[in-house]
């Protein structure tokens, strides 16, 4: 025994040096559950090579243990059956009836996720960072920068340089930091075209290049169009430049090879910039912008009625509002009606457009059409009314495709703050009155 | 067969060489920050890999399997762990780089500029070829084709070889 050890020493300590390698790979490697759903989720590489010799013999342990409980239950012993199967199907059937509830307001959840999710962020703070190192590995782009922990760096930061992005945080020390550039092909940089506005994804391959994916093979994607951040990632704020388009090709299935070229230098990297903090919007900006109206917008899209001559009155008493051409000087009285043009989907649309201005967002309903509204003249001088609420999107305007309806149009406001003044709603040319 | 001693084999005597460990580690250190530091400033030298040329060196010229393993392990993982990838492909590839080099050193003459081109150039490829099975096959990873890039790196290493391993070889105390 003692011969064949020595005889075998160096082919031994060899293999022991590779499984034990091998054994740490697999402590730090995760495999998806279920290699079709990659949402399935994952587990680390040793637990499934045990999992996968343990299961086994657990299988048919447990495959006998069941086949006698079920032939003692089944067969032998079946008192209380019938009521056990009744029971049952009291149960399935709430059941049912709580899934059909609760899947109802996942649904809701997810649409008002999304509005919460439509939110722009812009720079805060900055912390400039020199370039210490790299992996010095084709395989892996990252770089290591001065700062760290002790400079209130933190995990998934955002890294710049004035021409363009870089990468984001991936391990902080305390004196130095590991930068994950973007073209590595572990990385992920949500885009938005400059020009057509299109979404995608910008990630690295292997080689270290810089591709657009998820473009439809039915988009027009020109070479020279710029790439901007688009902000979804939560990691780059929104419209910081990454790059320009530099070859499109068709691609597998149904998509596009969008190669790009990135904005930053990215093989020459010396002083870069870490994104501390992202700062919410300026409202105030916000508010010096006329924000335009999605009732506007329908009714230069929408063919004009012809004015109705002054001498046929119109069915529905007409209030206009103070400071509109022919307009009393009478302040609407409560319980007045008045007529105001305006789109809404339906009724309950409108409701939650002016009671929900926070998001300032309403569903969007391809089958909304202008019509009459009236409403409580005194609740529409307090409140705007639903007309007032500035953000009312369009989802046939200017959306190029169905993905990027929500970037094709205005810049909303997100608080209720950022409602225009009256005296500035007034000053805007009404909008042109239509009837059904 | 001592590998402290001289190693003969059938065909001639070959001499066995030790390093001090200080040499071993500190050359081994220094060749993975020049690795980590150089393509910061120039990123034609990204092409070179100095670990790998360092270890093919030392298992070479002491031709002892066991440390000639332990040290491309030893470098492996602190190339590994510069990386964002999993700690042990490189320690995989260069353990068994370094295995086989210490083996063929017991067998060939190393000594000659030639052999040591012809010897880093198929070192070269071994390393690629163990972490591209590793990568794609443990990992499962997507890993590039680009195999002209890779021929011309592996010309480059193997002509940065014959230099670097004449300034090493100063560093080689007689058993």
């Amino acid at each position: 025994m003692e011969s064949f050890f020595s005889r075998y020493r160096n082919s031994a300590v060899l293999a022991l040096v590779l499984l034990a390698q091998v054994i740490g790979l697999a402590v730090q490697l995760k495999r998806p559950l279920d290699p079709n759903n990659p949402d399935a989720g994952t587990v680390r590489l040793l637990r499934s090579w045990v999992i996968g010799a343990i299961a086994p013999v657990e299988k048919v342990f447990v495959s006998s243990t069941r086949f006698m409980r079920r032939t003692w239950h089944d067969y032998i012993n079946v008192v209380g059956l019938r009521m056990e199967n009744r029971d049952l199907r009291e149960q399935n059937e709430k059941l049912h009836m709580e899934l059909a509830r609760q899947s109802e307001g996942a649904n809701q959840a997810q649409r008002l996720q999304a509005l919460l999710d439509f939110k722009q962020q812009f720079l805060g703070s900055t912390l400039a960072a020199q370039v210490i190192g790299s992996s010095g590995s084709d395989s892996s782009r990252v770089v290591y920068i001065d700062k760290g922990t002790r400079d209130g760096l933190k995990p998934n930061m955002a890294v710049i340089t004035p021409h363009g992005i870089v990468g984001k945080l991936r391990d902080v020390y305390r004196y130095s930091a590991q930068v994950l550039m973007f073209n590595d092909s572990s990385s992920g940089v949500g885009a938005i075209l400059e020009d057509s506005r299109l979404h995608g994804v910008v990630k690295g391959t292997p080689a270290g290049e810089v591709i657009l994916v998820h473009i439809q093979a039915d988009e027009k994607v020109q070479p020279g169009e710029k790439l901007v951040t688009s902000g979804g990632d939560r990691i780059y704020p929104k419209g910081l430049p990454i790059g320009t388009v530099s070859d499109v090709s068709p691609g597998p299935e149904l998509f596009l090879n969008v190669r790009v070229k990135p904005a930053a230098n990215l093989t020459r990297l010396e002083e870069v910039l870490v994104i501390t903090q992202a700062q919410e919007p300026n409202l105030e900006s916000a508010d010096s912008q006329t924000p335009v109206r999605a009732s506007d917008i329908l009714a230069q899209r929408l063919p004009s009625v012809p004015k109705k001559p002054e001498a046929t009155p119109p069915k529905v008493d007409k209030k206009t509002t103070p400071g509109q051409a022919g307009a009393t000087d009478q302040t609407p009285a409560a319980g007045v009606k008045r007529v105001r043009p305006t789109v809404t989907a339906d009724a309950d649309s409108a409701a939650s457009a002016a009671n929900s201005p926070k998001n300032g967002v309403t569903k969007p309903n391809r089958s909304a059409v202008p019509r009459v509204v009236t409403e409580n003249a005194a609740t529409s001088s307090t409140s705007g009314g639903a007309a007032d609420a500035p953000a009312i999107t369009n989802p046939d305007a200017e959306t190029p495709s169905a993905n990027n309806a929500a970037d094709a149009a205005t810049p909303l406001p997100e608080k209720p703050q950022a409602k225009p003044p009256a005296n500035q709603e007034a000053a805007q040319p009404p909008p042109p009155e239509r009837h059904r | 067969m001592s590998s402290q001693g001289l190693t003969y084999t059938s065909r001639e005597e070959i001499e066995v060489y030790r390093f001090s460990p200080l040499v071993v580690i500190g050359v081994s250190l220094v060749a993975i920050f020049l690795q980590a530091f150089l393509p910061t400033r120039v990123n034609f030298l990204r092409i070179f890999d100095l670990p790998l040329l360092v270890t093919i060196f030392f298992a070479m010229a002491r031709r002892n399997p066991v440390s000639g393993l332990l040290t491309g392990c030893f470098i492996g993982l602190v190339q590994d762990a510069l990386t964002a990838k999993m700690i042990g492909l490189y320690g995989i590839a260069k353990t068994i780089v370094g295995y086989v080099a210490s083996s063929l050193g017991v067998r060939i003459d190393v000594e000659n500029p030639g052999s040591r081109l012809l010897l880093t150039l198929a070192f070269y490829f071994l390393h690629r070829i163990v972490y591209l099975v590793v990568q794609r096959g443990l990992v499962q990873e997507n890993v590039s084709g680009e195999w002209l890039h890779h021929l011309g790196a592996a010309f480059a290493n193997a002509l940065l070889a014959i230099v670097l391993f004449a300034v090493l070889d100063r560093f080689k105390q007689r058993t």
